[in-house]
Order: C-alpha cells, then structure tokens, then sequence
C-alpha cells in the first residue's frame, strides 16, 4: 500500500506534466498554426453572404421548399449542436416504414416513380449534417427547382455540374454534390 | 470510375501507405523503447516526477506504477468533468453528473472512450483539452509501456528487469505521440476540421431558419483520438461529423493513423527481439484475421443484405454522402479490429452480417491488429497460447522466443484469456435479465440483444464503439460499464506485467530441434485458429442469438 501510494505521488506529478505539455501546449501551438496557415478551415469553413454568416460548407441545413435543393434527410433536423443518426437497426420495421414513406414523399415532390429515388434520398446520414448529396438526387430535384425558378432545366442542370465534386485524387470517396453552395449559386442567378 | 474499383484501390492506398510507415516507424518505436541518452525536456519531466531515469523496475513495482497513475488520473479527470463550470472555455457547460463523470473518467483512462454523454452538448473546451486529450495521450502511452515491458522480458536473461514505467510514459508521449499527433493534426485542420476556441456561432441560411455552428479544438484531439486508438469523438457523431471528418482526404488518414502504431508493433518486437521472422509472422496473422473481416463485412454492405438497405436500394442508413459504402466500411473494420471505437457511420445501422463482424471483431481480443500496445500484448498472449496448444500435441514443453513457458505463466495466460470474455457474458447476462433494460434498448428483436452484447464487449475489449440505439445513462449501465472497462483494462495488464516478470527472471534455453518455430505458415495458422476457436467456443451462443439470427432472419 505504501509502494502504491508512492506510485500514485510520482503518478500525479506526471498528470500534472502531462497536462502541461499535451492537454494546453499541443492545442494551442496546433491552434496557432491552423490560424496563420488555414485559417478558414480552422474556422470552420464559414460561409458568408454581404459579411453575415448564413451557414458552413461543411455543415448540412434543413432546406424546404421548391425552390431549393434538398438535403438527406437527418435523423436531427440539421441541429448544428445535436449531431447524430437514427441508429435503427437494418432489420427494424420502424426503419424500414420510415423509408418507404420518405421514398414516396420524394417521389410525390419530384414527380418521379418511386423506384428512381436514389438510396442516399431515403436514409438518414450519420452526422444528421450531411453537407451532400448524390449527384443522382441532385439530377432528380432539377426539374422541379428550375420550374419553381422559371429557369431553364439546362440552366440548373449546369449549375449541379460546377457544383459536382468528383472523387478526391479521382478515387477516394463519392462524387457529391456541396447543398449549400448549390442553392447560394443558384440565388445568384 | 464504379464504386468498386475506387473502393478496391482506396484499400489498396491504405495497405501501400502502412507498408511505407512499416520499417521506418517499427523501427524508430523500437528505438524510443530502448534506453538511450535522456533529452532535455525529458530530465526536467524526470525531475519534477522525482524519479531516476537510469533506475530499472521488477514486475511489482512496474504495475504498481502503471495502476498508480491510472487511479490518479482517473480521480483527476473525474474532478474536471464534475467541475467544469468552473474552468475557463466552459462555454456554459454544468458540471457532469456522478455517475457520467466516473464512467467517463474511467472510460478515457483505459484508451476505451465508451461516451455516454454527447460532446457537443456535456463539454467545454478545457475539459475536452486538459482532460480528454491527456488521457487520449497516456492512455495509449501506458498500453505501450506495457508490451514493450513484457517484451524486453523475453530478451531479459534472469534479471527480471523490465524497464521504467516513467521513463516509458514520459517517451513515449514525448518522442512517439507528441510529434506525430503535431503533424497529423495540423495536416487534419488543412483538410478542414477545425481547431478554434469561438463560441457557437448562429447562422442565417439562405434558404430560410437559423443554425447554430459549433466550436473547438476539435483537429488536436481527434489527431490522438485516432493515432492512439483511443477513438471519443470531440462530437457525437464522432468521424461521421463534418468538423471531425470533412472529406474523403481526412477520412483516409484518419484510417491511417488508427491502424499506423498496431501494426508496425509487429515490425518493433521483431527488431527489439533481434528476430524480424517473429515480427512478420505476428504481421501475417493480423493481415488474415484483418482482410477477412474487411471482405465478408464489404460483401454484406455492398450487397445491400438487409432488410431496410434492400427498401433504400442501398445500406446508406447511418452514412455520409462523401465517404459512401466502401470508405465507411473500411473505417468500421479497422476501428473495431484496433480498439479505436471512432466511427464515420453508425454501426448500430450496418447490415446484419457486417454488423456481427464489428461486433465479433472485438470480441477477438482486439488482436486485428488491436489497440496501441494492448494488441501486441494480446497478439503475444494469443503466441503462447498457440505453443502451449502445440506443445500438448506433441507432448512437450511448450518455449516461445527462448524462453520455457512452464505452468505458472499458464496460469497467467489462462486467466488473461478468461478476464475479458468473463466480463463480457456476466455484463450482457446481468443486464438483459433486468426488466429495466427493455426500454434502454433501441430496437426490437434480436437486434436488441445485439445492442447489449455489443455494449459490454465493446468496454470490456475497451474499444468504445457502440450499437448507439441503446440508452445508457442509467446508473445501472453506467456503474457496470465503467467497471467492465476498469477491470478490462487493468486485470489483463497486471496479468501480463506478472507474466513478464516471470519470463524475464526465467533462463533463456537454446533453440534445439524439437523447438517448434514460430515464424512458420504452419504457426501463423495456429495463431488465427487459436484466436478464432477461443472467441468461437465463448460467444457462440451470444452471437446465435444475437447478430447471427437476425442475419439468416
């Protein structure tokens, strides 16, 4: 018990130590350098229109509307602060209503048959702050916002493709769509 | 480019970027391992410590150590999540109830980072730097400590001696984890996750409504939490949150950085033995146990074999657009085979049959490749027991690396072997036999007994992921939870520290022609059916019940 305890002084001097170095130092000097050097994405990739924040471009927002892309849906509603999924199993009835349902919404709004509803319009992302969508649901929701705009369905369709992330170094990851700065394009018009 | 090939040659980058870090970083752990001339910065941490560099320590007096600071830092944690409001970056946030607070002190402490809070919601900054973090960095650090004692006990020749815990933690952090976790993290922030100590800003969406945009030092945390194995989000949503993961960029080497330490520690105990054959025979082993995995849980992903990913026409529930199937998958399979627990999508989610393999994959011990230095410590177990199966066989003493394994480190391997599933069936029996657990479970049928088994043996292995549909902030779930973790942790590693101290005071015999060699196919494939009947006699009936009905349901 005594050797424990003469363990545990020398222990607490080491968190103390330990402390210093990694839990204030580490993040501060990393702090530093992200701020001269990236300092937009330390920040978190702000997005701003006339100098006021409107959103990330890393962050999904609940969008609705017809004049407006859609997001997926978020099993949070988009809570910057309340990130999440819907964690329902891949057997679970309740899922499995909730998709069928979402399929048929999506469906009704785009005026599609129900079988062109691509998987990433009827699931719930894992953050619930998905910033992206397929370029598939992109293409289905063209004709509805360009009818809503009065725009030409070529005109949106052109503005989905600047807006068409491939994938990274041609192939990690998906090609994606960018939500938020598809519709802050798309209000420039 | 379909899905596939990209998903093919994003594990292929994966595989090649390992292989590159294999000799290079094996090497130079191996190195900070040994005892060399002190540096500077680590005499005035020796000083304040009050401790002798060049002092050795035996087996009691090393445990000791490592239970010492443990116990300390878990009493230290305990008081900043308990008291944060009183520190400064609280950013509002009240102190942490009792029983959250001790579950998740203990869970950081024992490199599990179960979280039973949400980030976002429970901390602010200080406490996830000046708590959190530390812990991300010790955690691991005390993991290594120890295999790298019970390594040099197979070198030592009947001296007992098996290094310094001060010295191991001190270097460890400050030659090994400090530099690495600098670069990775300021590599992280380039990619987009960001480290900024503002308030939550509101924003004003064009597009109607307002949001409200967190913040943080999110990039040097999630460096350690990746780099050490330990894997608590800064977020809840952990690396399927756009500020913790944004791309597919930060998402490969976020992969890389949970897998880079685990697996070049084969290359380390082969350099530290002088007997690289050993080390690449453990490589080999990890490889098999890794790859299948990774291929049966990516065939059930793909493949859509689900229910609900059959109704989506896809297994998107859970994931992120940018990662999609491949890339999420990869992530589960080595987050659960290296105890890191981070996820960039929700396992609770994934198809039955990929699923039971996150589930099974901790279930092995976390040997595939495991977590920072409790994989190899494992890995090593899982080696005597292979020799000790042989050696029955053909009925002789069983040695392994020079060294004769008599019945007393048996006894050690035995009950290191017993702890963890022990913990695990007691857990998951106790609790599913109280009526209270029903309504904490968040779905229906035998995925809720999933939810549960996946629960304990996800704190008993200490990887920290979860089956996140289950509620557990019951003092119930959070006592047994935390005591899952606790003895978890510590049972296995006082287990092995005896077992080195017995080795290390043990004569080296030489090698004759009856020696049975352990570098061999022959070997390796012991040491995968070693591992692969163990887990398969304890858990089958779990597992049958659980992921495996609802998989042929």
């Amino acid at each position: 018990m005594i050797d424990f305890l003469r363990q545990s002084w020398t222990g607490l001097r080491a968190l103390l130590v330990l402390t210093a170095l990694l839990g204030i130092a580490y993040p501060v000097v990393v702090w530093g350098i992200g701020r001269v050097a990236f300092a937009d994405q330390a920040a978190g990739s702000p997005v701003t229109v006339q100098g006021r924040l409107v959103g990330s471009s890393l962050i999904g927002q609940q969008v609705e509307g017809d004049r407006w892309f859609h997001g997926r849906p978020s099993a949070n509603d988009n809570n910057g602060l309340a990130s999440g999924a819907s964690n329902l199993g891949p057997s679970n009835p309740k899922l499995i209503t909730e998709i069928a349902e979402r399929r048929a919404a999506v469906a009704k709004a785009e005026g599609v048959p129900a079988d062109q509803v691509p998987a990433d319009a009827v699931t719930a992302s894992g953050s619930g702050l998905d910033p992206d969508i397929s370029p598939e649901y992109a293409a289905l929701q063209v004709p509805r916002v360009a009818r809503a705009r009065g725009l030409s369905e070529q005109q949106v369709r052109a503005l989905v493709a600047a807006h068409t992330q491939g994938r990274t170094l041609g192939l990690l990851g998906e090609p994606r769509v960018d939500v938020l700065q598809l519709n802050l394009a798309l209000s420039r018009i | 480019m379909s899905d596939t090939v990209s998903g093919l040659l994003t594990i292929g980058l994966l595989v090649v970027m390992i292989a590159v870090c294999y000799v290079p970083l094996g090497d130079y752990m191996a190195r900070v391992l040994t005892p060399t001339k002190h540096l500077r910065v680590e005499r005035a941490a020796y000083r304040v410590l009050g401790v002798d560099p060049d002092g050795t320590q035996h087996a009691r007096s090393y445990a000791l150590a490592v239970l010492g600071f443990s116990v300390v830092s878990v009493i230290g944690l305990f008081a900043i999540l308990v008291g944060q409001k009183h520190l400064p970056f609280s950013e509002g946030m009240s102190g942490m109830g009792w029983a959250m607070a001790l579950n998740t002190a203990v869970s950081f402490v024992t490199n599990t980072n179960w979280q039973s809070y949400s980030g976002e919601q429970a901390l602010g900054y200080t406490a996830q730097m000046a708590g959190l973090t530390v812990q991300n960095f010790a955690s691991a650090a005390v993991g290594l400590a120890v295999a790298a004692a019970l390594v040099r006990a197979f070198t030592a020749d009947r001296n007992g001696e098996l290094g310094n815990f001060w010295v191991d933690l001190i270097r460890i952090c400050v030659r090994l984890l400090l530099p690495l976790s600098l670069v990775a993290a300021v590599v992280l922030v380039a990619t987009g996750v960001i480290q900024n100590f503002a308030p939550t800003a509101v924003a004003h969406a064009i597009t109607g409504g307002t949001q409200q945009i967190p913040g943080g030092p999110v990039a040097s945390q999630e460096a350690i939490k990746e780099l050490g194995t330990n894997g608590g989000g800064f977020f809840n949503a952990n690396s399927a949150h756009p500020f913790e993961n944004p791309n597919p960029l930060s998402n490969i080497i976020e992969i890389l950085l949970l897998m880079v330490i685990p697996v070049c520690l084969t290359r380390t105990v082969g350099t530290m033995l002088g007997d690289r054959k050993q080390g690449r025979a453990l490589l080999a082993a990890v490889t098999v146990l890794w790859g299948v995995a990774l291929a049966i849980a990516t065939w059930a992903e793909v493949g859509a074999h689900g229910a609900a990913a059959q109704a989506a026409g896809g297994a998107m529930e859970g994931k992120e657009t940018r990662f999609g199937i491949w890339s999420t998958i990869l992530f589960a399979v080595s987050t659960t085979g290296t105890s890191t627990g981070a996820v960039n999508g929700m396992h609770d989610s994934l198809t039955p049959a990929a699923g039971a393999i996150t589930l099974i994959n901790m279930l092995l011990g976390e040997v595939s490749p495991g977590g920072v230095g409790s994989g190899l410590y494992g890995l090593l177990i899982v080696a005597i027991l292979a020799v000790f199966v042989a050696g029955l066989m053909v009925g002789r003493t069983p040695e392994l690396l020079g060294k004769r394994i008599g019945s007393r480190e048996m006894t050690y391997v035995a009950l290191y072997v017993l702890t963890t599933p022990a913990l695990v069936l007691i857990g998951t029996g106790v609790a599913i036999g109280l009526p209270s657990t029903g309504n904490a479970l968040g779905n229906p049928g035998a995925h809720g007994l999933s939810e549960v088994l996946y629960a304990y043996a996800s704190a008993s292995n200490n990887n920290g992921s979860a089956f996140g549909g289950i509620t557990v902030t019951s003092t119930f779930f959070q006592l047994t939870l935390a005591a899952a973790m606790f003895l978890g942790r510590f049972l296995p590693i006082v287990l092995v520290l005896a077992l080195a101290g017995s080795v290390a005071e043990a004569g080296r015999v030489p090698r004759t022609a009856g020696t049975l060699p352990t570098h061999t196919p022959l070997f390796i494939g012991l040491v995968v059916g070693v591992v692969l009947l163990v887990t398969g006699l304890t858990f089958f009936p779990g597992l049958a019940l659980g992921p495996i009905a609802e998989a042929l349901s």
